[in-house]
């Protein structure tokens, strides 16, 4: 019914009419639909990288726009690859990397695999596990630096009252050796759930029948989970690993608001360190240098890491 | 049809002209930026007068000590027209006058007869001249601001505890004099019960973010021996930043960190040590002179149970104290530069600059704090007086970003991290400063 009134339309319309539509190709007309976003991504992203790029060469620095810009070749590159505080602001972001990673995918994945059991009461739990995903960092930043209080908080308090240690002596943000772990804890405690949806979504995705061929077989649970759930679960539970991995690579919000890099230099990790380059030393160049590191770093790693995502799928 | 069309003309002119007359008086108004602190407040009290006065309404733009200098540095830098007017920070004169951000206000003040012998010397080098030392006034000394101290009063005049401090160091408690003083106190104070109580010795500088740990150590540092650089050769650190005696002032700022700040006061600046004084957590506070009139007031800590003293001195003798407070300056980028050149004349005032100290403010200008009845005018009038006479700065220099960027880390690292000497602070900082000024061409 429908086909025969569009053809009735189409018969209908005025030859000189749907000549001019048919003026346009749908390559053409896909283009004329896309190019506002390709314009956008163009001035947005593409065009700020390549200036980075070009800003990387030089001495400029944004705070003086009067200065001549000078052409400086490798400079800024040689300077960050040999300054040891960059190197230490990197081995800080890959302790925090290692770290949330390994225990946001364990908390995650067990997290996951006990709300596939669909117990009672699984989706209420599912939603409460899920809500400090949602909270925006600025908030969970500065609501636990109020747990962390060593006089007031409640954090300090529950240490204390376990261990018997006074409050006041749990200094989580101002002691060297805490304030990394401080971090760690917050990320952990806010981006398990992203993981554990990610998992979750893995776990739902093994067909039933797979199980139910295994217990014919015999299969212990154990012999279950190794042989039919982990590997199958595997390529969602890499995925989620990207993510984060990549996240915290850049990670800023929490540690800027939590520690700010501290104490001392503590927990600067490489974007607070970027940061400090950038706009309070205002050494432009120099930081667009870094950044570019960064982003190679991160780029690389990340193709090296979906290599091996690809081939555990195909196996 | 004829008068409805006259009505209709006449009903056009008339919002035409409306939106004009709205239009010229929004064209006049000024857009004065600066920090959001009680300063400010009194200075928007104070600049109805001004509207008063000319008809050009003032509006005003104030962000957080902790992203001012990022957020107004950036309109500066890309040239912005939201500020007519700026109190921009005394070391931001160097990269303003060099970058041309700031207008030149020689010959305003030649034809005005404003004269800078008329405001407190130190205010007029720190906050006006670039370069340092010489009579190029890039802006008018608007807010006088030195860091001092304030303690409490009712606490140190407990019969029992003036008592057991005598005994144990052989000196009646008192607003100290020395550094070693002010240690002393604090330690006796530390976890001390007091009404029922936990309190600390004193509150510091230890932030990390912006400036603060640098203008809480250099607060010591100046009266233990530490100078920028070599009187005779400028630029040349090396035994002046990292000499014997400033090394002992830094290991005394750690030191008295250590012993004597509240449980987790490892990023404190102004706000948080206002906080640690208010709530009743420690006996002595290091803080700009701002601070004072808002804890004056306070029902608290405030009135009788307040006291103030100027930063003491070093082991030497030698006393010096970390100069803030702005100066206030025309932006070259706007397009009201006569309007807001207008406003610096009127705040130059004396009548103008008393109601400014009375309102809460801190004159700059001799005939008000020179004034005989100044010093009685406020419990702190003094205590401001003999600080602002003392007063030191940090480099002003168009680098002035990257130099306290490399202290900030230095401090920090040594100070609150433990890591490293104090040696090793500072002679990391004559490495991180040299390379900053040869990055500048200068070395």
């Amino acid at each position: 019914m429908l086909n025969r009134t569009a053809e009735n339309v189409a018969r209908a319309t005025p030859e000189p009419l749907a000549r001019k539509v048919r003026g346009i190709s749908d390559k053409g007309l896909a283009w004329l639909f896309i190019s506002p976003t390709i314009l956008l991504l163009l001035a947005i992203n593409i065009f700020p990288l390549f200036w980075a790029i070009y800003l990387s060469f030089t001495n400029y620095r944004a705070n003086r726009p009067n200065e001549v810009v000078k052409n400086l070749g490798f400079a800024n590159y040689q300077r960050i690859l040999g300054d040891k505080d960059v190197w230490i602001a990197m081995q800080t972001t890959a302790h925090f990397v290692f770290w949330t990673i390994l225990l946001q995918t364990l908390i995650g994945f067990t997290l996951a695999w006990l709300i596939d059991r669909k117990f009672r009461g699984h989706a209420f739990w599912t939603t409460l596990i899920l809500v400090p995903m949602m909270l925006s960092p600025a908030v969970v930043g500065n609501f636990w630096r109020f747990l962390y209080e060593p006089q007031i908080g409640l954090f300090s308090y529950v240490i204390s009252f376990v261990s018997g240690i006074p409050p006041t002596s749990i200094q989580m943000l101002s002691n060297v050796s805490l304030a990394p772990w401080s971090i760690i804890i917050v990320d952990t405690w806010m981006w398990t759930p992203y993981v554990m949806l990610i998992c979750l979504a893995g776990l739902r995705s093994i067909p039933e029948y797979i199980y139910e061929a295994a217990e014919v077989d015999r299969a212990s649970n154990w012999r279950q989970f190794w042989s039919i759930t982990l590997p199958m679960a595997l390529p969602f539970i890499m995925l989620a690993v990207l993510f984060r991995g990549i996240e915290n690579f850049k990670m800023f919000d929490m540690v800027n608001l939590l520690t700010g890099g501290g104490p001392g230099s503590t927990t600067e990790v490489a974007s607070i360190t970027l940061k400090r380059q950038a706009f309070e030393s205002w050494r432009t160049g120099y930081s667009s240098a870094f950044a570019i590191i960064l982003f190679v770093a991160v780029f690389g790693l990340a193709n090296i890491y979906v290599k091996a995502l690809n081939k555990v799928k195909q196996r | 049809m004829k008068s409805s069309l006259k009505l209709a003309l006449g009903l056009a002119s008339a919002i035409t002209a409306s939106t004009a007359v709205s239009n010229v008086a929004h064209a006049e108004d000024l857009t004065l930026c600066w920090a959001a602190w009680d300063p400010a407040n009194a200075l928007v009290e104070l600049s109805k007068d001004f509207t008063k006065e000319t008809g050009i309404g003032m509006k005003f733009e104030f962000v957080p000590w902790t992203n001012y200098a990022d957020r107004f540095l950036n309109e500066l830098n890309s040239h912005g027209k939201l500020c007519d007017l700026i109190i921009g920070d005394s070391q931001w004169i160097g990269g303003a006058a060099e970058n041309g951000h700031y207008v030149k206000l020689n010959d305003f003040f030649d034809k005005e007869k404003i004269s800078m012998d008329d405001f407190v010397p130190a205010t007029v080098v720190g906050y006006s001249e670039w370069p340092k030392n010489t009579p190029n006034y890039w802006a008018m000394p608007a807010m006088g601001d030195v860091v001092g101290w304030t303690y409490r009063k009712d606490w140190f005049s407990k019969p029992e505890l003036q008592k057991e401090f005598k005994a144990k160091y052989g000196w009646d408690l008192g607003p100290p004099a020395t550094f070693d003083q002010l240690k002393q106190i604090a330690e006796f104070f530390q976890k001390r019960q007091i009404d029922g109580k936990t309190v600390y010795g004193a509150s510091i500088y230890t932030e990390r973010g912006s400036e603060g740990i640098t203008m809480g150590a250099m607060d010591v540092l100046y009266s233990y021996g530490f100078q920028y650089e070599n009187p005779k050769k400028p630029y040349d650190m090396e035994g002046f930043v990292n000499s014997p005696d400033a090394v002992k002032g830094l290991e005394f700022y750690k030191a008295l960190y250590d012993c004597c700040t509240p449980p987790g006061a490892s990023n404190s600046y102004m706000g948080e040590g206002v906080d640690a004084f208010k709530s009743g957590q420690v006996a002595m506070h290091m803080n700009f002179t701002f601070t004072w009139p808002g804890l004056q007031k306070d029902e608290n800590v405030g009135g009788d149970k307040i006291g103030y003293f100027v930063n003491p001195k070093g082991p030497g003798g030698a006393q010096f104290a970390q100069l803030g407070g702005q100066g206030i300056s025309v932006v070259s980028y706007s397009d009201k530069q006569e309007s807001a050149l207008k406003y610096i004349k009127w705040f130059a005032n004396k009548d103008v600059q008393a109601k400014w100290w009375s309102l809460g403010g801190y004159s700059c200008l001799n005939a008000v704090v020179k004034d005989p009845k100044f010093p009685a005018s406020q419990p702190y009038a003094q205590a401001f007086l003999d600080s602002m006479a003392i007063v030191k700065d940090f480099w002003a220099e168009p680098s002035y970003a990257p130099l306290l960027q490399a202290s900030q880390k230095r401090f920090h690292d040594y100070v609150v991290a433990g890591q490293g000497s104090a040696k090793d602070a500072l002679d990391g900082l004559v490495k991180d400063w040299t390379q900053v000024f040869q990055d500048d061409g200068k070395l």
